[in-house]
């Protein structure tokens, strides 16, 4: 029954685009995607700025950095906290000039460039009809009988698949290789990206899928299904966070200020937790939809800093394809 | 050589702006990703790894599909049943499928939980580990044994129904006519087929990645993308292209080599009787080989009919607007594909034997050893100075796309042309046809199965295919396979398996339709 009011919505928007001021938002496909925050946000945000928000799809960072300081785009959104330090050092970023003081992430955040505006942690996801006994730490998941699959995505392709080789990496340093080597026999296999190791446990191919602490929410409030659980382990769990970031180019810079403040805004927030099922960067626990609070939190945060994780990566890289060619 | 000194005529006008397009598309693209990179990286023992790991396995692959679909095409060409028009149309299907909907499709048979293992469960044995090279392998002969069986099985019914007449006058038995008329076919036609699957296969990624199991299994496409999306290192992304161009220009040689043209003559277009396959055993032979065939290629499109039958109808609308927007794209797609091969073809026929003939053919094959990534990202630094990439975000698609399906619409259509013109060019010349005229009265009529099958595989090709959307996708035109992609990523699965039902429909019907056209009035 929304379309025809989307549709209407669209048709005014574009006859106020005439003369509205356009800003410009490069954004990862998921989050601009119909199931995605980007429509809600785009409402949002339009409703306060008398301006048309545009975002633009794709591989967010190669196409800023081959667009480089001509690019159109005034604001990114949904970069990753693993490739900052190129984007970083590409100069095509400006100052966010929000006060992050309030924010609700459980870790230390004061970079003045890159924004979080959504974090979740790294987890096994499982079964837990299926699934007797969960593994509590890493160590325990180690210790699993080999014929428990797991589907990994691959760090070379997947910025999830990158976050696990640092959280091993973090829990194991120099023996990384080694708990590689006793997670080996377990893994199913290693896929490009999320959707297909995520499809491929919703389908009953592996009993459990690295995905997120947050994942369970969506098949609770979606879908009434309270099979599926995270676990969550002593040894604590690596924090993946997603950016936004303004150009510093941009002819929009006002409506661009204005959309890194409308990026913490309760009402941005709030639209966060069942669009793109993760925990807003900026919102009190009490403000989260009730389910939230059924999930499993770790008690420990792991994360690397841009430059740590840049110093490790390649070496966990070697030792992640040392152990798992055996 | 001297037996048409014409001029140069529109006709190879086209061939040569064809030729030049492609080029652009594939060489073009490459030198700019160049133009853009900051010096060139050494390759790591990885990367020689990951090219050791893709030529195997691409070896491999090609070999098994072609041997494997020697037998089902035979056994199609020299049975009539019911529904083998059907059959052959569904069998077409898994060389179509986006990626990712095959993968789990081929997963819910084959996986731990498939139908396989839990069949063999009933009679206590251990799953299968579908996980491995043996996996890559297995899915790559799913896709490409569909592709081989109906190239070849073309150049079976082009033996024409006067042959076999005259073997079965002559007393022929079926080995004599494996030997005189069925091998001297497949020397003509298998190399290029297994040239064309083999680089399929090189240049094939996630489905690598996903059955082959863990990092053992990695291609050199996998390597580019790492380039690109980590590393933004368009040098060693362009490097490593550079490598794929290189080795798939070798295998194109030696394919090209081993070929033998058939010489088999004109006929005149009579249905093909065989006289010499009546015994019970070649029957049952044929029998069991379509049954096996039947089995391993439909039963994963039944089980992704199944998962996605449920969640068509509750589809949200804008599914079903991506659907219609990937069929205008896969139209215009097919037929830019049609153009663009014709007139490649017609030219390489004209040059005639010589090298330059092997050459424009040559072009012609580049795209399936263009990394889509490489075109995409090639497109987008050529594109972007003058025009905002994302609102050519559907044209660029069909004509990457185009591009992407020439190869198999050349292999289609080529050999049928040098027949034509080798059995019908002396009578047309001294008719004095050239140019339109020729094409319009002789060539195309004659042509019509080849291209009804290049422009359906084209368009389904390109109903599939999310080939370069990445840098150019425009949030507000996504296509079906895009919008599929984006259920999955929003948790949506169930959705997902819908939308991917109706891709896979939306294909076949395409192809389908085209590939009918192509055989209206034959009676094969």
């Amino acid at each position: 029954m929304k379309y025809p009011l989307i549709a209407a919505g669209l048709c005014a928007a574009s006859m106020a685009a005439a003369e509205a001021p356009v800003l410009t938002v490069y954004a990862p496909d998921y989050f601009a995607s119909e199931w995605g925050p980007g429509p809600g946000i785009e409402a949002g945000f339009e409703e306060r700025c008398a301006c048309d928000l545009q975002f633009i799809t794709g591989d967010v960072l190669p196409r800023l950095l081959l667009e480089g300081e001509r690019t159109e785009a005034d604001v990114v959104i949904g970069l990753n906290t693993d490739v900052t330090l190129k984007a970083r050092e590409s100069g095509l970023f400006g100052t966010h000039g929000q006060d992050t003081s309030g924010l609700t992430l459980p870790i230390e955040w004061a970079d003045d460039v890159f924004l979080p505006f959504d974090w979740s942690y790294l987890s096994f996801v499982y079964d837990n009809t299926k699934l007797e006994n969960p593994p509590t730490s890493f160590e325990a998941l180690l210790e699993m009988p080999d014929d428990v699959k797991i589907v990994i995505q691959d760090p070379r392709s997947s910025i999830s698949g990158l976050g696990l080789l640092l959280w091993v990496k973090s829990v194991y340093g120099d023996d990384a290789e080694n708990a590689w080597a006793r997670l080996a026999p377990k893994i199913l296999t290693v896929t490009k990206g999320w959707s297909e190791a995520y499809g491929m446990f919703t389908d009953g191919e592996a009993d459990m899928v690295l995905s997120f602490t947050t994942s369970p929410a969506y098949h609770i409030i979606a879908e009434e299904d309270l099979t599926k659980s995270a676990a969550i382990f002593d040894e604590g769990h690596y924090v993946l966070v997603e950016l936004a970031a303004k150009i510093a180019t941009t002819d929009q810079p006002e409506l661009a200020d204005a959309f890194m403040e409308y990026v913490l805004s309760e009402e941005f927030q709030s639209m966060i937790p069942t669009s793109n099922w993760s925990y807003p960067a900026q919102l009190d626990a009490a403000k989260l939809p009730a389910q939230f609070l059924q999930l499993g939190t770790p008690e420990k945060a792991i994360f690397l800093s841009e430059q740590e994780a840049n110093d490790v990566r390649d070496g966990a890289l070697e030792e992640w394809r040392n152990a798992l060619s055996q | 050589m001297a037996k048409r000194l014409v001029p140069i005529k529109p006709v190879d006008g086209l061939g040569a702006v064809s030729a030049a397009l492609i080029l652009l598309l594939t060489l073009g693209t490459l030198a700019a990703v160049v133009t853009r990179a900051e010096g060139v990286s050494a390759l790591r023992p990885a990367d020689w790894a990951a090219l050791r790991f893709t030529l195997w396995q691409a070896f491999l692959s090609a070999s098994l599909s072609v041997l494997l679909a020697v037998p089902v095409a035979r056994a199609l060409a020299r049975r009539q049943f019911f529904g083998r028009s059907a059959l052959i149309t569904l069998l077409g299907a898994p060389f179509i499928l986006p990626v990712i909907v095959a993968v789990l499709g081929l997963l819910a048979v084959f996986g731990r939980s498939g139908i396989l293992s839990t069949m063999l469960g009933w009679v206590g044995l251990p799953p299968v580990h579908i996980y491995g090279l043996h996996g890559v392998v297995l899915a790559h002969v799913f896709f490409n044994i569909p592709l081989a069986t109906r190239l070849i099985l073309q150049g079976w019914l082009a033996i024409p129904a006067e042959r076999f007449r005259l073997a079965a006058s002559l007393g022929f038995d079926n080995a004599d006519i494996q030997r005189v008329l069925e091998w001297p076919m497949l020397r003509a036609v298998v190399p290029g087929i297994f040239m064309v699957i083999f680089l399929l296969c090189m240049t094939s990624f996630a489905v690598v990645l996903a059955l082959g199991g863990g990092p053992k299994a990695t291609t050199l496409e996998l390597a580019i993308y790492q380039a690109f999306r980590f590393d933004f290192d368009l040098g060693k992304a362009a490097l490593l292209a550079v490598i794929q161009f290189g080795l798939c220009a070798v295998v194109a040689v030696i394919a090209w080599r081993v070929a033998t043209p058939a010489g088999m003559g004109a006929g005149l277009d009579r249905t093909v009787e065989r006289w010499d396959t009546s015994n019970p055993v070649l029957r049952a032979q044929d029998f069991t080989v379509l049954v096996f065939a039947t089995l391993f290629l439909l039963t994963p499109l039944v089980v992704i009919f199944l998962k996605g039958a449920g969640a068509v109808w509750t589809l949200p609308d804008v599914v079903w607007w991506s659907a219609f927007r990937s069929v205008l794209v896969a139209l215009g797609s097919a037929a830019l594909a049609i153009s663009l091969s014709l007139s490649l073809a017609l030219l390489a026929v004209k040059l005639g034997q010589k090298r330059t003939a092997g050459f424009v053919e040559g072009i012609g094959y580049l795209t399936i050893a263009a990394s889509p990534l490489v075109v995409g990202t090639g497109l987008f630094i050529m594109i972007f100075p003058f025009a905002r990439p994302s609102d050519l975000a559907l044209p660029v698609t069909a004509v990457v796309n185009a591009a992407m399906s020439l190869p198999f619409a050349l292999r289609a259509l080529s050999p049928a042309l040098r027949d034509i013109e080798n059995d019908y060019g002396r009578l047309a010349d001294s008719l004095g046809l050239s140019g339109w005229s020729r094409l319009r009265l002789l060539i195309l009529p004659r042509m019509r199965r080849p291209l009804g099958f290049a422009a359906g595989l084209a368009a389904a090709l390109s109903m599939g295919d999310l080939g370069v959307i990445a840098l150019f996708a425009d949030p507000e035109s996504a296509t079906l396979p895009l919008q599929m992609f984006r259920l999955m990523t929003a948790y949506r699965m169930g959705d997902a398996a819908g939308a991917a039902l109706v891709l896979l429909a939306l294909s076949l019907c395409l192809f389908w339709i085209f590939d009918r056209g192509g055989r209206v009035d034959a009676d094969t």
